[in-house]
């Protein structure tokens, strides 16, 4: 079972897709472009902060809002890699699913960690921090093998177009 | 075990007796609707990703230029452009300068029991003709558009039980802010919200368009009306007629039901910076405001600006306000025009705006500065949503819009 650890970086309720990507910014050319604007409404610090393998936690309707598949395309360029979340609004969770950015719910963890600590995850298992264990319920196995296959298109390409 | 509306029509496209919340199903769409806000990238991923560069079948498919025209700037030109020869080369039915994407597929093409997939998070309108509607990102509509197909959960239904009749100077947006201010802005997360109920014969399409609308803004996947005699006729006054039309069963299992009595709910107001921070608008009265919007996918139809007109007909928006009107579609703006709507909106000092997403989209035009205040009858009143991160947006319903416009603040419409 795969396991990884990373920096907590933590968020409130309701973190919409124009905080985690203005809509001004969506014209520009690339994610890689756009993802120094990240969450920039509510912590314009953030972008320039994250390193590759962070984790971000998060309260409820995490990634409410528009259906801008910029929102999860932001996140993986500035190198998170993974959300957990109290709960995801549903466009972000399949557009996060499509991309292959691994998201997780949990209710009970983000009102117990603390940002800028580090959180350990066994895929589909558990998430460890503090040495409490926090149960994941595992995704469904067609959603987990588009997120191994690095995404929707990588998955139909592989199977010849159908997924199910 | 009987099944809802909802359940039915996934069933009917998944080819199957019985579907139930949780299973995973593949289904065949009956139309999929993409616009300017992401095409650009699905017809990016369509070229350079994949090899068998085929579109299922191109009359299923509908792009719509709604929400930076005309183009502001040469991004969205170009935008548009790539939408243009796309939908050209695959004759795909393409419109721009028609009106906002749902409004268009609502007057063209819905028809009740279909199953219609859209990248735009408002998809869910069409349930207020008795279809399911979904809002996707870009690469599930890069798989629908060469497979035709998706998956879906089979999502649990929550039903919204209406009785009575809304008092007079209250509408269906009043009644859906109140709903949203209950549930929350994830009450209905992942789930169907089915209104029903004897108060829905009291609500005619436009009425219907705005509940289903904003379902997605308490998370939901789609909003869905049974299509009854309402429906059919304005069907047929279109041209078109259901492909089904399902009825709930008696024995259908809701995840919850609630109880709305009509008589009781009141103007409302949503607050900045969340759509379910929703109190009466007797509680902001007196906030200034810098602008006001009547538009978009939520409330620009005909039957709001005659609203909008009966409010500043023979009266001046202040002038400390821009009040912009965006009529949802070409057909709308005609017929405002054959009413003599629009004279009365330039009489008034109002600005007219040619059918788009207008100020709701937030960067094509009547963008918001620094610590401005806008009260709209938008979709979302998100942190920045109409521009500046420190702007502040209300919404509200038509008649209230209107009234602030002309008082330079917050306030309830009374009838002189």
């Amino acid at each position: 079972m795969e396991k990884f650890k990373g920096n907590i970086w933590l968020l409130g309720d309701d973190i919409d897709t124009d905080i985690i990507i203005p809509t001004e910014y969506l014209a520009l050319k690339t994610v890689e472009e756009m993802k120094e604007y990240a969450f920039s409404p509510l912590r314009p610090e953030l972008s320039g902060n994250i390193e590759t393998g962070d984790i971000i936690v998060a309260g409820k309707n995490f990634g409410c809002g528009s259906s801008r598949e910029q929102a999860p395309e932001v996140l993986i360029a500035l190198g998170i890699k993974c959300v957990i979340a109290k709960s995801f609004a549903r466009i972000f969770f399949r557009n996060s699913i499509n991309n292959g950015l691994l998201l997780i719910e949990n209710e009970e963890f983000p009102d117990n960690c603390k940002e800028g600590t580090s959180v350990e995850v066994q895929l589909n298992k558990n998430i460890i921090y503090e040495n409490k264990e926090y149960k994941i319920q595992p995704l469904p196995d067609n959603l987990m093998s588009i997120i191994k296959e690095g995404g929707l298109v990588e998955s139909m390409k592989k199977r010849n177009k159908q997924v199910n | 075990m009987g099944m809802t509306i909802g359940e039915k029509i996934l069933a009917n496209a998944a080819s199957k007796d019985k579907v139930v919340p949780g299973e995973i199903v593949t289904v065949d769409l009956d139309l999929i609707m993409s616009n300017d806000g992401t095409t650009h990238l699905t017809i990016d991923m369509f070229e350079n990703k994949i090899k068998k560069k085929e579109i299922f079948d191109s009359r299923k498919v509908v792009f719509v230029v709604d929400h930076n025209i005309p183009a502001e700037n040469e991004k969205t030109a170009m935008v548009h452009k790539k939408m243009r020869e796309f939908a050209n080369k695959h004759s795909i039915d393409f419109h721009e300068g028609r009106g906002v994407c749902h409004q268009v597929m609502v007057e063209d093409y819905v028809r009740s029991g279909q199953l219609i997939l859209g990248a735009d998070s408002h998809t869910c309108t069409y349930g207020a003709l008795g279809a399911f509607g979904t809002g996707v990102g870009g690469t599930d509509f890069l798989y629908a558009m060469v497979t035709g197909t998706t998956w879906l959960m089979v999502p649990e239904t929550i039903k919204i039980n209406l009785t009575g009749k809304l008092p007079k100077g209250v509408s269906a947006r009043d009644l859906m802010l109140k709903i949203i201010g209950d549930i929350g802005a994830n009450g209905a997360n992942y789930k169907i919200l089915e209104f029903g109920g004897e108060g829905i014969k009291n609500f005619n399409i436009s009425d219907r368009l705005v509940l289903c609308n904003l379902a997605v803004e308490a998370g939901a996947k789609t909003g869905i009306i049974e299509a009854d005699e309402i429906t059919l006729e304005y069907l047929k006054s279109k041209g078109r007629s259901p492909k089904n039309v399902f009825h709930s069963d008696d024995d259908a299992k809701y995840k919850k039901v609630y109880e709305y009595d009509l008589n009781q709910i009141e103007p409302v107001i949503a607050r900045p910076d969340h759509i379910d921070d929703v109190v009466s608008i007797k509680e902001v009265d007196k906030v200034k405001i810098d602008e006001a919007f009547i538009g978009s996918c939520n409330s620009g139809r005909i039957e709001d600006l005659r609203v909008a007109a009966e409010v500043l007909k023979g009266k001046k928006v202040s002038e400390k306000v821009r009040c912009i009107i965006t009529p949802a579609s070409n057909n709308v703006y005609l017929q405002a025009l054959e009413e003599g709507l629009l004279n009365i909106f330039m009489e008034s000092g109002a600005m007219i705006m040619n059918p788009n997403c207008s100020v709701c989209w937030g960067s094509c035009q009547g963008v918001i500065g620094e610590g401005e205040i806008l009260i709209s009858t938008g979709t979302r009143n998100f942190k920045g949503r109409a521009g500046h991160k420190d702007s502040k947006v209300y919404l509200a319903s038509v008649a209230n819009v209107a009234a602030s416009a002309v008082a330079g603040y917050i306030t309830e419409y009374k009838e002189d």
